[in-house]
Parts: structure tokens; C-alpha cells; sequence
């Protein structure tokens, strides 16, 4: 179950005036703090790079709340770089499967959008889409710091609008 | 880290492949007495993605693309390596501009690279303030090659034949400013690596490698000069624009983790030299030069010092638009065997830093390696592939 449909049964089962306040409490949190946990699954390290950048004093994804972690346990979102190779895919699974509900996955890179230049070769199962579902695309080869804020950053707009909507 | 498993009388720590201290997949198997590592493994692979064999079915001006994405960090060195490659089976000769800006990129690429480095490997000792500081300054020479190329990592400086962009005197201002900029930053930095006690205490005596066991071990680059071997390609076989502007080889006999420091913070300023030499005196001329689509028969080896170490590249031609066969020995993978024999005695708090201290990339090493002894060669079908993989895969606890 993608972490849209949980939101959205929970929503519908849960009908009260606290349910609804309490969920619109877990939002706001998750909004403001989400926790990201970074895998490659067979980048060239370009995009990671720019993720470990965006992390760093100039551009400081710190300040609007972000934390890289180390555990998947304590994620929320998944940011995955470069295609995935048939060595990586299990890891990948086993990584998403260890996140708790909701999750996210965030995309980086050409690659990780299609394979992008590796497409075709024997080790390459393709995008991360292939294996996981994804909640948000960043193209570049490799995307900007500011595009991966601004990715990381619609998605939580997103987060925030189907709150106010639900 | 994944959680401690006991197997009859070894501890093994297992690492990875997903894990905090390194942003790239590998995974490591420790044996602990204690504290005390006795014994090391390394696998790795994850980052396989078969570039060797896609380079064969696409032509020379699509692979120029594909191995400059071998490693996103040494992006220009790759592309380069294999650019120079197809111009000499080619027989083209490159305009002196295009080398020196080759070559100037090469640097600012150097610089990236040990700016990088030094704070991953600050931040595995657990120096978070240093990482800070020079991400914060690396920053100013990633401008610096948008500013020539348009793109902070991935640059596609190269064609076959000469580059895509020429330096113009306000880009040429705009690097020299920010040279002085990092030429102070960089002062600062080795001062910090060589005075700062709490750092030295992690650094200093630790993963000592004598002259004699790197040379046995095959380390390459900085990690070889650090211990004391005068190994550099940009010297032995001037490649580009080296003939024409030398470097000068940065040597450090102390073989342990503060004397790869050093090496790499004062190969910076050797990097800042050669870029204010070339920009006083570039050539004039052409950017780039015809090259044919189909390259003659022939097969060529080229190496190239990468900011890791030397990089080899094999391209074999057989008269069509596409190589027949491309070969790349990258610097990670000649380093590993260093890590895995230097581990044995140091305590697992040092491993990060020990294997931080090569400076490795996997996305470049994750290639195949065969050791053939004499009559071992063999030939196996796709089939035979995938069961010896199943039945290797089958005795190791960690993969699923």
C-alpha cells in the first residue's frame, strides 16, 4: 500500500473532530522535520555529491528541517540516486521495507528517473520506478542543489496541501 | 550498520551496504578480537552498471558521454583519458589551446576532488566543523566550473578532437580570484591537519604503510605518495598539457593517515600553481579539430593520473564507428588491497578513517577484474554465470 492510500483510508475510517486534529498534528511534524535517508543504487556519485551538498553551509537543507540519518528506521523519506543495478535492487527493497509507514521515495537524476544513459545494459533493471514507487522526480545529470531542495521542498508542500484538502 | 552476528569462534562486523559513513554501497566484513581487527573483507560490486559493454554497442562520440559517467566526481579525467585515446589512434593532433584547457579543468577538477575528500575523511574522524568548512569553500570551485562549463559536476568539457568551451579573460579573472581565495582557505587547512591535536590523535601513526609494502600492494596516487613512492603519471607520461607546464611531485615518506592529508592538501597548492602558470601563458589558437567518425584498426593504451591515482584505459578499434573493446583500471580498485592488509591491527573505530584515507569511489571500482594464471582462462555462457552466482551468493549470511 503506497503511503497515499494509507493517508487517505485513515482519513475516511477516521472520522472524528480529535482523529482529524490529531492527524492534522502528525502533518505539521512531518511537514517541518522530515528525515531523509539517502541510498545509491548505482549512481556515479555525481548526484550524490550534489545531495551531500545540499546539506552543506551554502545551501543548508538543515534550515528548513531536514536531517539525513544514517537508519531507514528512522526515515521518512527516501532519496535514491543513480539506476538500479541487479546487484542494488534487493538492498533497495529491503531498505524501503524498513522505513515506517508513511514513506516517500524521491528520485535524483536522470538516471534514477529512467536509467538514463546506462539504459540497455545487462546489470540495469532501469529507474528507481521500476522497482519502488516514487513520489517525486528531480531531473538533471546531475540536478542542482537547488533543484533538490526544490523537489524535497514540493513534496512537502504537497504533503501540506492534501491535509488541508482531506 | 547492520547488527553483530557470531559464527563459531569469529566476531564479524558486517557493514553495509547501506550504511552511514560512506554515501556509495560497499560492503565490508570485519573479524574483531575486541576491539581489535584481525581480519578484513571487502565486497564489492553493487555499483556495477556493465559500461564496458555498452561502450561497444554505442559509437566514439556517445561513449565520450558514457564514461564521463563513470564517476561523477573525476568526470572530466575519465572523458579525457578516453578523448586522447581515439585522437592518437585517430592520428589527429589537438589544438595546444584545447590541451590547456583540458588541462585546467583537469586541475579545478584536482581541487574539487581533494576539497571533497578532505571532508568526507574529516567527517568519518568525526571533525564535522572541518567537513563544514571546506564544502563551504569547495563551493567556490564548483562556480568556477559552472563558470567555464555550464555544469557543476558532470563538466563534458571534451570532444574528439579538442573541448567544447574556450576561457575568456573574464572567466580567466574569475578563476584566478577564486585560486587566491582557496590558496588562503587551503593554508588554513593544513595547518589544521598538522596541529590539531584531537584530529592528529586520529590521524597520526595510524594505517602506516611503508615505502616497500605499497609498492607490493599496487597503490596508486596519492596514497602512494604519501608513502613516499614518487609514482605520478602527469610526470612519467605527460599526457595533455603536462608536457608543456610540469607539475612537481609532492612526496610524504611518514606512510600514515596525516601524511595523506598533507599529501592531498599540498597537492592542492601544486594544483594552484599550475593553473595560474597556464592561465599567464595560454596558447592561441583553435579549439578543436575534425575528427573522423570511423577510427582506423588499431589498439591503444593510455594513462592518466586521475585525482585517486592512475587511471588506465585500453581502447581497441577495429575500423567502425563503435571500439571493439574499451578496458578501464580505475585508482580505487588498485587501493583496495591496501585498505584490506592495513586493517589488520588497528581498533574498528579506525576503519572509517582508514578507508576514507584512499579516497575510494566506487562507482569507478565496481568493474570486473580476472586474475588469469597461466592456462586458468575459461569460457562461460550466461547460464553457467547465473548458477555460479546463486551457488556463490548461497554461503554468505548478509545477502538476502
Amino acid at each position: 500500500m503506497s503511503a497515499m492510500e494509507h493517508e487517505r483510508t485513515v482519513d475516511v475510517e477516521c472520522p472524528t473532530v480529535w482523529q482529524k486534529a490529531l492527524m492534522a498534528l502528525k502533518t505539521w511534524a512531518r511537514v517541518n522535520s522530515p528525515w531523509v535517508i539517502h541510498f545509491n543504487s548505482g549512481s556515479c556519485n555525481g548526484c550524490d555529491i550534489e545531495i551531500l551538498a545540499t546539506l552543506t553551509p551554502r545551501y543548508d537543507l538543515e534550515r528548513i528541517g531536514v536531517k539525513l540519518q544514517g537508519s531507514p528506521r528512522h526515515a521518512d523519506i527516501l532519496i535514491c540516486t543513480g539506476p538500479v543495478t541487479r546487484q542494488a535492487r534487493e538492498r533497495l527493497l529491503r531498505t524501503y521495507a524498513q522505513m515506517p509507514e508513511p514513506k516517500f521515495v524521491v528520485a535524483v537524476g536522470s538516471c534514477g528517473l529512467s536509467g538514463g544513459v546506462f539504459h540497455g545494459s545487462y546489470n540495469i533493471v532501469g529507474g528507481i520506478d521500476e522497482v519502488l514507487p516514487v513520489d517525486a522526480y528531480i531531473p538533471g545529470c546531475p540536478p542542482r542543489p537547488e533543484a533538490i531542495i526544490y523537489g524535497v521542498a514540493t513534496l512537502l508542500e504537497s504533503l501540506k496541501n492534501k491535509q488541508e484538502k482531506g | 550498520m547492520e547488527s553483530e552476528i557470531k559464527t563459531d569462534n569469529r566476531f564479524v562486523v558486517p557493514i553495509g551496504p547501506q550504511h552511514p559513513a560512506l554515501k556509495e554501497p560497499g560492503h565490508f566484513e570485519f573479524d574483531v578480537d575486541g576491539e581489535v581487527v584481525t581480519g578484513a573483507s571487502i565486497r564489492l560490486g553493487f555499483v556495477h552498471r556493465g559500461i564496458e559493454k555498452l561502450a561497444e554497442q554505442r559509437n566514439y562520440i556517445q561513449d565520450l558521454y558514457l564514461f564521463e559517467r563513470i564517476c561523477g566526481i573525476c568526470s572530466h579525467i575519465h572523458a579525457t583519458a578516453f578523448a586522447v585515446a581515439v585522437e592518437k589512434l585517430a592520428g589527429v593532433v589537438v589544438p595546444p589551446r584545447a590541451q590547456a584547457i583540458r588541462t585546467i579543468v583537469a586541475e579545478l577538477e584536482r581541487i574539487h576532488s581533494h576539497m571533497l575528500w578532505l571532508g568526507v575523511a574529516a567527517h568519518e574522524g568525526g571533525f564535522d566543523t572541518l567537513f563544514m568548512y571546506s564544502w563551504r569553500d569547495r563551493e567556490t570551485v564548483m562556480d568556477l566550473l559552472e563558470t567555464i562549463a555550464g555544469n557543476r559536476v558532470n563538466y563534458s568539457a571534451n570532444l574528439i578532437g579538442g573541448v567544447k568551451f574556450d576561457i575568456d579573460d573574464s572567466q580567466r579573472d574569475a578563476i584566478l580570484r577564486g585560486i587566491d581565495f582557496l590558496d588562503q582557505r587551503a593554508r588554513y587547512y593544513l595547518k589544521v591537519v598538522e596541529s590539531d591535536e584531537t584530529f592528529l590523535g586520529r590521524t597520526r601513526g595510524v594505517g602506516k604503510m611503508t615505502r616497500g609494502e605499497a609498492e607490493i600492494l599496487g597503490a596508486v596516487g596519492p596514497t602512494a605518495r604519501a608513502s613516499g613512492v614518487a609514482r605520478d603519471v602527469r610526470l612519467e607520461a605527460p599526457y595533455i598539457g603536462y608536457a608543456d607546464y610540469p607539475v612537481v611531485l609532492v612526496l610524504d615518506d611518514r606512510g600514515d593517515l596525516e601524511a595523506r592529508f598533507s599529501v592531498r592538501i599540498l597537492e592542492l597548492f601544486e594544483s594552484f600553481r599550475l593553473i595560474r602558470e597556464i592561465l599567464s601563458r595560454m596558447p592561441k589558437g583553435e579549439l578543436s579539430t575534425r575528427v573522423p567518425r570511423r577510427i582506423p584498426e588499431g589498439e591503444i593504451v593510455l594513462r592518466v593520473e586521475a585525482p585517486r591515482g592512475e587511471l588506465y584505459y585500453y581502447v581497441k578499434s577495429n575500423g567502425s564507428e563503435m571500439p571493439e573493446r574499451v578496458k578501464v583500471r580505475t585508482p580505487s580498485l588498485c587501493n583496495w588491497a591496501s585498505v584490506a592488509s592495513l586493517a589488520v591491527g588497528h581498533k574498528l573505530a579506525d576503519m572509517p578513517m582508514l578507508l576514507a584515507g584512499i579516497d575510494p569511489c566506487f562507482s569507478c571500482n565496481d568493474r570486473l577484474v580476472t586474475l588469469r594464471r597461466q592456462d586458468t582462462a575459461q569460457t562461460m555462457t550466461w547460464e553457467d554465470l547465473r548458477q555460479y552466482g546463486i551457488q556463490y551468493y548461497r554461503g554468505k549470511r548478509v545477502c538476502p
